[in-house]
This record gives structure tokens, sequence and C-alpha cells, in this order.
């Protein structure tokens, strides 16, 4: 079983989230002295009883003064059975950047509600960008379940509610687990509370020590972004030229025949070489270099693909794309594409439709796509690039979408449509289709 | 590391952690004209020294160091940083803070501290050499203002960071685009925490310098902190020197960075006191974080790290 998972948080504004996470942090004592010193001291400045947990999380000078988190940030604990790193994303004005950010390397998320609301218009959002991000796996917390008494009922309406929706999204029922807790109070955060005998499931820490991580994606195909090439030119390694880079799906011996991408010559791995040593096998996540038995042709840029079973080059792809900039994207729009080590100038041709989260359904042909809007589009790039779909892999089916003039990031990109819905609205899609869970398991997050 | 023909093809955290390292290491050779790795001999800098030779082997690393030196340094660190640049036949620039003060760009603070001078010298240094990526050891887990930190964080002709201009960073692509002047800050050990730092100094038998292992000392405490004598002062009324027997768990500044009561003289005892210990590495040694609750954010946005 891995040793560490990486997951994401995602709720409203006032859900409780920074409490929930400084809530973990407190109870699996990652909180050092000196740090929850300063916390007592704030709190007591603002003349409050007990300790803010927030004031844990909530880092920068602007938000403490706002009493609101306003970008991802990154939180560490650990427990004797694994390492967390948790990315902590805000739920207010910029929530799709965040959630996109957080999600993109997550392999579990936690949504939060207040049970005093259930789920909201923004509940649903989250988890349908969870679901298009392809987080494997999603806990909803029903939180601030003091406040409605422990009421079992009001527990089970939310989550008959939530899993409904997760269930159309594509998640199957045991990706999603439901935990009533209390951020404040502590209640089955770390600890199971005695306020909820008729909850007899894990709390929160424990489901996340315990569930299963889905492995970086071995059982896919070989795919391998070239990141630099490694010529040391010295008397001892005089004739050494290896490929550096990190292997993105898939497995790799020496012998096997590779294919470059996109010039398609054909060649044999001979070595797989790293500071410590040379390598029987390497597999999706492991830094390596390889050598090859022809001398060809291969930059920074270029894609090694086990030979078979390649991604398609095209230059011109069906994309999703999550508009993160305040400035509007339009059709005919001239961008940058930046996929795996690879950047590319390209146009946006089409803007071929606008996801509507709320009502899992699409808007065609807009105008525009808005900061925080999904939608579809179709682009041309100025060079063939090998793509991979990105429900194949999350690493070699994304790309950033690039301002030439100022450099700046501008979407999230993902090949094909990973969510069904896009095309096919809400009712085909309860059934469950395209987006399963077992797709999303084949998903690998970032190292 | 459970496979059957020791081939393990399944990495553990720290295996993560080290490939997430290099992948960084070897982006930015791929994308930048002119990398620089802030090397001090301390044992994040060391670290990443590491992780560097490991991402280029067996080819020499492509970058040059630079050392901002405050004057204020441990005789062993200064010793180490350069047996260390010798041994790897690396090129190493030394910034002196004393230089820009002989000259009248900078004057000496009236507490003696020169951690808040090194700023404008590493400013000066990277429009000098117009490095345009600077590797930092800066970890997210640190303190509450580097929780926000992007691993490559832009930052302006003059140093600045601001928290609005930073790009969201999705799977592992980085974006490195800056305009001319502007230079990236780039922070491999992003997702270490210090317990994951010591584990693989341990795991790799990485040297550092013996500052960071229990040895005797003549410090005073001023301010919560054992502080050592030096060229940066030493005792002032009210305060005692006294022979304790301490350690290091940073190593910058030597006017403000403390030293721990420690017996921890070897790299398993360090990481038993690691592990136990509830005072975070910056808040026990750092008086320069202590100014003030946004301390740190504030010195980031002047351009320090």
């Amino acid at each position: 079983m891995s040793d560490l998972l990486r997951l994401a948080t995602a709720g409203s504004v006032d859900d409780g989230k920074s409490t929930l996470v400084g809530r973990l942090l407190y109870d699996t004592k990652s909180v050092l002295a000196d740090t929850l010193d300063a916390v007592h001291r704030a709190s007591a400045d603002r003349g409050l009883a007990t300790p803010d947990l927030s004031l844990l999380v909530d880092g920068l000078r602007s938000e403490r003064e706002q009493g609101i988190t306003i970008d991802v940030a990154y939180r560490y604990f650990a427990t004797p059975k694994r390492s967390f790193v948790l990315a902590d994303t805000p739920g207010h004005v910029q929530y799709t950047r965040n959630t996109v950010t957080g999600a993109s390397t997550a392999q579990l998320a936690v949504l939060l509600v207040d049970a005093r609301k259930g789920v909201i218009e923004q509940t649903r959002r989250h988890a349908a960008v969870l679901a298009l991000l392809g987080v494997p796996r999603l806990v909803l917390a029903v939180n601030k379940i003091d406040l409605v008494d422990y009421d079992e009922v009001t527990f089970f309406r939310i989550a008959k509610e939530f899993t409904a929706h997760a269930t159309a999204l594509g998640y199957t029922e045991d990706a999603v687990v439901q935990i009533p807790v209390s951020a404040l109070a502590g209640d089955n955060v770390v600890d199971k509370s005695a306020n909820t005998p008729w909850y007899s499931g894990p709390t929160l820490l424990e489901h996340l020590e315990t569930v299963p991580v889905e492995p970086d994606p071995h059982d896919a195909a070989f795919r391998f972004p070239v990141q630099y090439v490694i010529r040391p030119r010295t008397a001892e390694h005089l004739d050494y030229r290896g490929y550096a880079g990190l292997i993105a799906a898939g497995t790799i011996k020496p012998g096997d025949e590779i294919v470059v991408l996109p010039s398609g010559r054909r060649s044999t791995v001979t070595k797989i070489d790293t500071a410590d040593g040379e390598l029987t096998e390497a597999a999706a996540g492991q830094s390596v270099t390889l050598l090859l038995a022809d001398d060809i042709d291969i930059s920074r840029g270029d894609l090694i693909s086990v030979a078979g079973n390649e991604p398609t080059v095209t230059d011109e792809l069906d994309a999703t794309l999550c508009w993160l900039a305040e400035k509007p994207l339009r059709p005919g729009a001239r961008v940058l594409v930046k996929h795996g080590t690879r950047t590319v100038q390209a146009m946006v041709t089409e803007l071929r439709d606008r996801f509507d989260e709320q009502n899992l359904s699409s808007v065609d042909s807009p105008a525009s796509l808005e900061l925080n809007e999904i939608g579809r589009v179709a682009l041309r790039l100025a060079e063939p690039v090998p793509l991979d779909d990105y429900s194949f892999s999350r690493r070699t089916g994304s790309f950033l979408v690039i301002d030439a003039s100022d450099g700046s990031t501008l979407a999230a990109g993902l090949v094909g449509a990973p969510l069904p819905l896009l095309e096919d609205g809400v009712e085909s899609c309860t059934g469950g289709s395209a987006a399963t869970p077992d797709t999303h398991a084949l998903v690998s997050p970032g190292p | 590391m459970n496979s059957k023909n020791g081939a393990s093809t399944v990495l553990d955290t720290l295996g993560r952690l080290e490939s997430e390292a290099i992948h960084i290491f070897r982006e930015v050779a791929g994308e930048f004209d002119r990398p620089v790795i802030l090397f001090s001999g301390g044992k994040d800098s060391t670290l990443l020294l590491h992780l560097a030779i490991k991402a280029f082997y067996p080819a020499p690393v492509p970058f040059p160091l630079l050392h901002v030196d405050t004057g204020h340094n441990f005789d062993e660190v200064i010793e180490f940083r350069d047996r260390v640049v010798a041994q790897h036949g690396l090129r190493l620039e030394v910034a002196k803070v004393q230089d820009w003060i002989d000259d009248g760009r900078l004057e000496e603070r009236p507490d003696g501290t020169r951690n808040p001078l090194q700023t404008v010298p590493l400013l000066d240094s990277i429009t000098q050499h117009k490095f345009d990526a600077v590797f930092g050891g800066g970890r997210r887990d640190e303190e509450r203002a580097r929780a926000k930190e992007r691993i490559f964080s832009l930052r302006t002709a003059f140093g600045q960071w601001d928290p609005k201009r930073q790009r969201p960073e999705l799977w592992n692509l980085y974006n490195g685009r800056h305009r001319a002047g502007e230079h990236v800050r780039v922070f491999p050990l992003s997702n270490w925490t210090e317990l994951d730092v010591w584990n693989y100094i341990e795991r790799e038998g990485i040297e550092l310098p013996d500052i960071y292992y229990s040895h005797q000392r003549d410090v005073f405490l001023r301010d919560g902190m054992w502080l050592a004598e030096g060229p940066w002062g030493t005792a002032r009324d009210g305060e005692t020197l006294l022979r304790k027997t301490v350690r290091y768990r940073t190593v910058g500044d030597g006017s403000c960075t403390g030293a721990v009561e420690s017996d921890a003289a070897d790299i398993h005892a360090v990481i038993a006191e690691v592990a136990a210990s509830r005072l975070t590495e910056r808040g026990a040694t750092r008086a320069d974080d202590r100014l003030s609750e946004a301390a740190m954010e504030d010195r980031k946005r002047e351009g320090y790290f």
C-alpha cells in the first residue's frame, strides 16, 4: 500500500473548511508548539474564548484580515500509517481556478457541506469539477453536525442526495464515502464521536489512512516525455547519450521496442540509468534516463512511447478547457499550448459548448468562455503533437494554455471530453456511462 | 519496496519526493538560459545540490552556485561549502554583504543582524549575472506564508513576489515564462517536510556541516534562543555566556540563528529528536521570523525567500 496520499479539500465559504483542516493538523499533532502559541495569542486578541483553528491555515495577511482563504495552500501531516499532502482549496469567487489546481494532483477530495444547508449549488459544481479532473475518490464531510443536534435523518438525507449527484457524474458508490463531522467540536474527524451512535463508519482520518490509493498507471501503455538530453562528453562517458524524463504511464525494460513521436522513428531501450545505478525495470512516477540502441535525433519535447500502442499524433484536437484568466476566451484566439515537455503555438478555432455544472448540461456555441467557466473547444496546433485522451492518462492527456504575450497561464486543458455529460446531458448519464470510476482508477495523479 | 525480484517500481514517500525534485531540475535545465542554485552549505541547500547531481548524472550539474554571504557565518559551514564545491568541480559565485556595506550600498542595522540585508546583494547578483531561474531550498511546511508558494514562483525585475500574480500550478506542468529582467524562483523541495529531509539525508548518507550535530559551544540566552558569540557580537549586560551541549537546526546569519540544547550527536539521534519535537525549525531558531506574525510574507514581497 502506498504510504503517501495526496488529497484536496473543497467547500463553500463558511462551510468550516479551514477549521476542518486546522482540526486535522491539530488532532494529528502536526501543529507545533510555537505555531499553536501564535494561534492562541491571535485568538485571544480577537476576544475568542477557544482557539480559532482556522488561524492555523489561513496564511496571508490579506486573508487573515478578511477571514477568508484566497489561494491554494499546501499542508503536510503524517500518522504512523501514512503521509499526507493536502491541497487546501478555497471556496469563494475564484473557486474553479483553485479547485482545478488542487484537484489536478489529488488522489482523493474531501468535499464539505454545512449540515444546516445540505447540498447546495456550489457543492454540485465542486463535485463536477473534481469528476472532470479525474479525482478517483470523494469524501463528503457533512460538517456542523452539532448544529443540527447530531440528527441522523438530516445526515442520511444529505448523504443520499450527494451520492445521487456523484453517481450521475460517473462515480461508483464505493468511491464516495459520507461522514458526519463537527470540525469545531472534533466529532468524527480524528476520534470517533459519542454524539453519533447511529454512524458506524470510519472517522475522517481513519478513512484517509486506509482508503486504497490508485497506483500510478503501471498497466497502461508506456509514455515518456523527454525533458533533457544528457551528454557528459567526458573521457569516461565519451559516447553517453541519455534521454532524461519522468515516466508518465506504464513500465519499461531494457529490450523493449519504442517509438519516438512525433518523428515516428523506432529503436530499442538498451539501458535504464539512474544515479543509483541501472534498473532492470522502471514504472510510472520514476525519474530515469533511457539509453537507446540507435543514434537517432531526439530532443526535449519528444515523447517516447511503447511501439504498437501509441498516442495519436495530430495537429487538431477537441479539448475541455477550464478557463482561469480574467481575460475571456473568444473563438480565433492565438495561444500557446504546453503539453508534456513541448510548447507549441495554437489557435482556438471553435467554442463548441459551455458546461453548466449546476444542471450538468451544456450551452452550445457560446460567444466566449469567461473566468472560471468550463467548456469544450476545437484547437489547431502549429505542429503535430502526440496526444492521449485525458481519461487514459492525467499526465499525457493534460496541457496548459498560455498567453504568448505575458506568459500567464490562461487555462487547464484536458484532451477529449472527460465528462460525457457535455455531450449527452443529464438523462443519459444517470445510468453511468463513459466516465466510470474504473476509468478514473487508471488515471494517475502527479508524483 | 515490496517487489520480489528486488527491482521494485513502487515508490515510497522519499522516492516520490526525489523523483519530483529531479523532474523539476530537468524542467529548468530544459527551459531556462541561466539558472543558478542558491548554496550556503546549510542542510537544505546541500540536499538541493545532491538532488541536482543525481538529476544530471553522469554529466556535471549544468548550473553554477550562488552564496549570499552575510559575513556572519560559522567557520565550519564555510569550510564545508568550499570543500563540497571543490569535490564536485562546481563553480561558486559569492556575493558578500560586507562589500555592499563597504561601498555604501547597504547600511549596517542598529541591531547588527544581517539576514535582512541579504536581499539587495541577492537581487544585484541576479541582475548582474542575468540569472533567470534561481533554485532555493524553501519548503512549504516551514511557515504559513510559504504554504501558498508555487514550485515556480515568478518574481518581478525588482525581485518582488506578488501573491496575486502567481500562476496556478496544474498537474506537473510548470509554466516558467517570464519577461526580460524578471526571474523565476524554483523550489524543488516544496513538498518535503523537515522530517523527510532528515530521513533522506540518512538514507542517502549525505554529509552535513558538523554544527547540525551536538557539540560544546559557548552560548548566551536572548529572546529565548541560545546565540553563539562571533564577529556579530557577544553577550550584552545581563546575558551570561555558558558552555552548553547544543546543535543547530538551521544555519543562517550567526547573529540571529539560535542553537538548541541537544545531545543528538548523529543522524539517528537527530531524526528521533525532530520526530519528537514540538517546535517548528524556524520558530525555534530564527529571530528574524519573530518580528511580526506576517514577517515572512513581508520579506517575501521584498524579494527575500
